[in-house]
C-alpha cells in the first residue's frame, strides 16, 4: 500500500540558482512527513520532484526502493493536491473523483462505484452529481483529496492545501487530514510554511531554508531541541542572543552578549572564543532575578495582554525586541513601559547555538 | 407607396414601438431614483449621443441592409422603368437561385458552388485550427514570454502586407513554373510541375493563412487563461497528454474554439480576393457570383437575393453547430 520515498543526494538547479542543494533523507513508508520553511526555501521543489514534474540536476530519487529517473508524473505511483487544489470546474464531483481512474480506463459503474466509496471517506455522501462551483473551501478541499486517493497512491503529496482556507477551517482540516492518513495508511508528504500545520499533524518534519534541510525530526525536537540558529529561530517564537562563547565544557557554555555573560546549554560542542548565539523562548523567560548567569536586564517597551497569556516586548541589542511571554498561572506584576525589569530563564532552557542566519521575521 | 419607402419607415416604425414600450415598462413600475437620459448627460451631450447612435444604427447598419432586403425582392429593371407598373414585388430572385430561370433547369451551378464554398470554408477552418491550436497552446501554456512575444511578431507582421501582394506572392509560389515545382523538379521529386493553382492547393492556402490570425487570439486567449495547475493535476493522474487536451483544455477553450472557428468560417465564405486569384480555373466561389451579378450583369435584385442566401444558410449552420457543441452564442462571441 504505502511506499516510502528516499532523496539521495538531491540537488536541483535552475540555470545558476540552486533550489535544493544535495538533500539526502529517508521518508517511511506510512509516515506523515512535513517539509516546512519560510517560502523560497525549495520545499515546492522537492515536492515537484518527486512528483515528477522536476528532474533533480544530481542525486536521485526513489519511491518503494525504484529509481524515478526518467519517469514521468503521470506513471509514478504519487498523487498530488495543489495549492490551489485545480479540480476540474468543468467536472461534477464525482468526474472530479474518477478521473484518474477514466484515464487508466476503469467502467463506468467501476469508477461510480469507487467515488462514493471515497465520498463516504470525506464525509461527503451523496454529492457526487454536484458542480465543484457549488462547494464550500472546505469541501473543494476534501474532493481534492479523494481524488487524489481515487488512484490508489503509495504516497499522497501536499503542496501547502490549507493555504487557502480560514483559520478555523484549517484547523478542522489538520484534524481531518490526519484521520485519514491514518485510515488510508500511506505516505503523506505535506509542504507548508505554517509550523503550527507541520507540528500538529506530522510525525517527523524536516526544516528547509535556502534549499538546504537544517535539521529532521518530530515536533518536539525541532521544537525543543534545534540543530541550528535557522531552526531555532524559525521553528516557534525565540529570543536570541548573540554573543562570543567565554567558557564552555560538555553540557553548558557562558557567552558574553550584550547584556552581559550568559549560560545555556551547549548540544553543539562549542568551545571558548567561537561565535554563537543563545537562545531563550518567550515562554521560558520568567520576570525577575534569578541567578546571575542566567539574569538580563533592559527597559520595558510594550505591554501587550492577549487573554489567556501576556506578552511583555523589551529593548533588546539589536532592532528584534526580547519577548516574555507571561500566562496566566504567574500572578506576577506585569511592569510599566519604559520602567527597567530584570528576566530571567532556567539554564536548561536556554540554547547556545553556533552563529548562523536567523529566519525573517 | 412603393416597397422601397417602406425600409425607410420601417426602422422608425421599429423605433416608436420600442420606445413606447420603453414608456410603458416606465409607467408599471415607476423608479423614482431614474433619471431620464437627457437628464443624466445633459442637452448638449444627450443630443449628440443620440446623434451618433443613431446615425450609425440607421445609416451604417439597418438602412443599408434594409434596402438590400427590399432590393432582392423586386425583379432586375432598367432605370427607366424603376416604380414602373413592372416593379412588383416578388420571390424571383431567390427561386432563380434554385431553378434557373433562363432554361427552367435546376439551377445545379449556384448550388454547387454554395456548397463547394461551404465546405471548403468547413475545410479552411478546420485547417486554421489544426494549425493554430498546438501553437495557442504553446504560446498559452509552455512558451517563455520572450518566445511568446517573438511569436507574435512573426504571426502579427506579415499581416501589414495587403491581401492583394499576399494573394500573388503565393501565386508566384505555387505557379507550375512557380518556385516550389522548380524545386520539385530540380529535386527529381516530379516531372512534371504539379497544378496546385487548378488543385485548389492554393486557395486552401490562400484562405487558411488569410486569416489565421482571427483563429489565433480567440484559441489563445481561452487558453492563455487556463490554471497551469489544472494540466499537471491531469498529468499527475495519470493523464496521457491527448486526454489531457482532449478532458482538461479543448472543454475549458471551448468557447475561444468556437469563436474562432466562427469568425474564420463566416470570413473565408464570404472572401472574395483569395478565392478569385488563387483558386482553380474551375473553381466558383459563391462571393464570386454575387460579384459578377452586382458588376457584371448589374442584376443588384439577383445579387442581394444570392447574398443573403448565402448568410441565412451560413448562420443556421454556425448555430446548429454551436447546439451541437453545447456553446451559447454568448460564450462564442465574447
Amino acid at each position: 500500500m504505502s511506499a516510502g520515498v528516499e532523496l539521495d543526494h538531491v540537488t536541483v538547479r535552475f540555470g545558476d540558482f540552486t533550489a535544493v542543494d544535495n538533500a539526502t533523507l529517508d521518508i517511511r513508508g506510512g509516515e506523515f512527513f512535513s517539509f516546512l520553511g519560510p517560502s523560497g526555501c525549495g520545499k515546492t521543489t522537492i515536492l515537484r520532484t518527486v512528483s515528477g514534474f522536476l528532474e533533480p540536476s544530481e542525486g536521485c530519487v526513489r519511491i518503494g526502493g525504484q529509481d524515478m529517473v526518467g519517469i514521468g508524473p503521470n506513471k509514478r505511483p504519487t498523487a498530488l493536491i495543489f495549492q490551489n487544489l485545480a479540480l476540474f470546474p468543468l467536472m461534477t464531483v464525482a468526474e472530479n473523483i474518477s478521473y484518474g481512474l477514466r484515464v487508466r480506463g476503469a467502467d463506468r459503474s467501476a469508477r461510480r462505484k469507487r467515488a462514493d466509496e471515497l465520498l463516504d471517506l470525506i464525509a461527503l455522501p451523496g454529492q457526487g452529481d454536484k458542480l465543484v462551483s457549488e462547494l464550500s473551501g472546505g469541501q473543494k478541499q476534501r474532493v481534492a483529496i479523494a481524488r487524489a486517493l481515487a488512484v490508489e497512491p503509495k504516497v499522497l503529496l501536499l503542496d501547502e492545501p490549507l493555504s487557502a482556507l480560514d483559520l478555523k477551517l484549517r484547523q478542522h482540516m489538520r484534524a481531518e487530514l490526519r484521520s485519514i492518513q491514518q485510515k488510508v495508511g500511506i505516505t503523506f508528504i505535506y509542504i507548508t510554511h505554517d509550523q503550527g500545520e507541520a507540528l500538529t499533524m506530522s510525525d517527523r518534519i524536516a526544516v528547509m531554508s535556502d534549499g538546504v534541510i537544517q535539521q529532521v525530526g518530530d515536533g518536539k525536537a525541532v521544537y525543543d531541541n534545534p540543530e541550528t540558529a535557522f531552526v531555532a529561530s524559525f521553528v516557534g517564537e525565540n529570543n536570541p542572543f548573540p554573543g562570543t562563547v567565554t567558557r564552555a565544557d560538555q553540557t553548558y557554555a557562558v557567552i558574553e552578549t550584550a547584556f552581559g555573560p550568559l549560560r545555556g546549554r551547549n548540544p553543539r560542542g562549542l568551545r571558548a572564543g567561537d561565535q554563537g548565539i543563545l537562545f531563550v523562548r518567550p515562554e521560558s523567560a520568567r520576570l525577575g532575578a534569578g541567578s546571575a548567569d542566567t539574569t538580563l536586564t533592559s527597559t520595558v517597551t510594550n505591554v501587550a495582554f492577549e487573554g489567556y497569556m501576556t506578552h511583555v516586548y523589551l529593548k533588546g541589542a539589536g532592532k528584534k525586541e526580547i519577548i516574555v511571554t507571561v500566562g496566566r498561572q504567574a500572578a506576577i506584576d506585569i511592569p510599566a513601559p519604559h520602567s527597567a525589569a530584570p528576566i530571567n530563564y532556567d539554564a536548561d532552557l536556554g540554547l547556545v547555538l553556533p552563529e548562523g542566519m536567523l529566519a525573517r521575521e | 407607396m412603393s416597397s422601397r419607402a417602406l425600409v425607410f419607415i420601417i426602422p422608425i416604425i421599429v423605433i416608436a414601438i420600442f420606445w413606447m414600450m420603453a414608456r410603458r415598462e416606465a409607467r408599471r413600475k415607476p423608479d423614482p431614483t431614474r433619471k431620464g437620459f437627457f437628464e443624466r448627460n445633459g442637452v448638449v451631450l444627450g443630443t449628440v449621443f443620440v446623434l451618433l447612435v443613431g446615425f450609425w444604427t440607421l445609416f451604417l447598419v439597418a438602412l443599408p441592409y434594409l434596402y438590400m432586403v427590399v432590393e432582392s425582392f423586386h425583379p432586375a429593371l432598367p432605370p427607366m422603368k424603376r416604380g414602373g407598373p413592372d416593379d412588383v414585388l416578388t420571390t424571383a430572385q431567390y427561386a432563380s437561385f434554385l431553378v434557373n430561370p433562363i432554361n427552367d433547369s435546376i439551377n445545379w451551378l449556384h448550388m454547387g458552388a454554395l456548397l463547394f464554398s461551404i465546405i471548403a470554408s468547413i475545410a479552411v477552418t478546420a485547417l486554421n485550427f489544426a494549425i493554430c491550436y498546438p501553437l495557442a497552446y504553446y504560446m498559452a501554456q509552455a512558451g517563455t514570454a520572450q518566445k511568446v512575444r517573438l511569436l507574435m511578431l512573426g504571426l502579427i507582421v506579415p499581416y501589414w502586407v495587403n491581401e492583394i501582394l499576399r494573394a500573388f506572392s503565393l501565386r508566384l509560389l505555387l505557379a507550375s513554373k512557380g518556385l516550389i515545382n522548380q524545386a520539385l523538379m530540380g529535386l527529381g521529386i516530379t516531372d512534371a510541375p504539379i497544378d496546385f493553382l487548378g488543385n485548389n492547393t492554393g486557395l486552401y492556402v490562400g484562405l487558411s493563412y488569410a486569416y489565421l490570425l482571427v483563429m489565433m487570439f480567440p484559441l489563445y486567449n481561452a487558453i492563455e487563461s487556463l490554471d497551469k495547475n489544472q494540466v499537471e493535476a491531469a498529468r499527475d493522474l495519470g493523464a496521457p497528454w491527448w486526454r489531457i487536451h482532449w478532458d482538461v483544455v479543448i472543454p475549458y477553450a471551448k468557447p475561444g474554439i468556437a469563436s474562432g472557428c466562427t469568425m474564420v468560417f463566416m470570413l473565408s465564405v464570404g472572401s472574395l480576393a483569395a478565392p478569385q486569384f488563387l483558386g482553380g480555373p474551375r473553381t466558383l466561389w459563391f462571393t464570386a457570383v454575387i460579384y459578377d451579378f452586382f458588376f457584371q450583369s448589374f442584376n443588384w435584385p439577383r445579387g442581394a437575393a444570392y447574398a443573403f442566401i448565402m448568410l441565412v444558410v451560413c448562420i443556421a449552420l454556425v448555430l446548429g453547430m454551436l447546439r451541437l457543441f453545447k456553446v451559447s452564442l454568448g460564450e462564442a462571441i465574447r
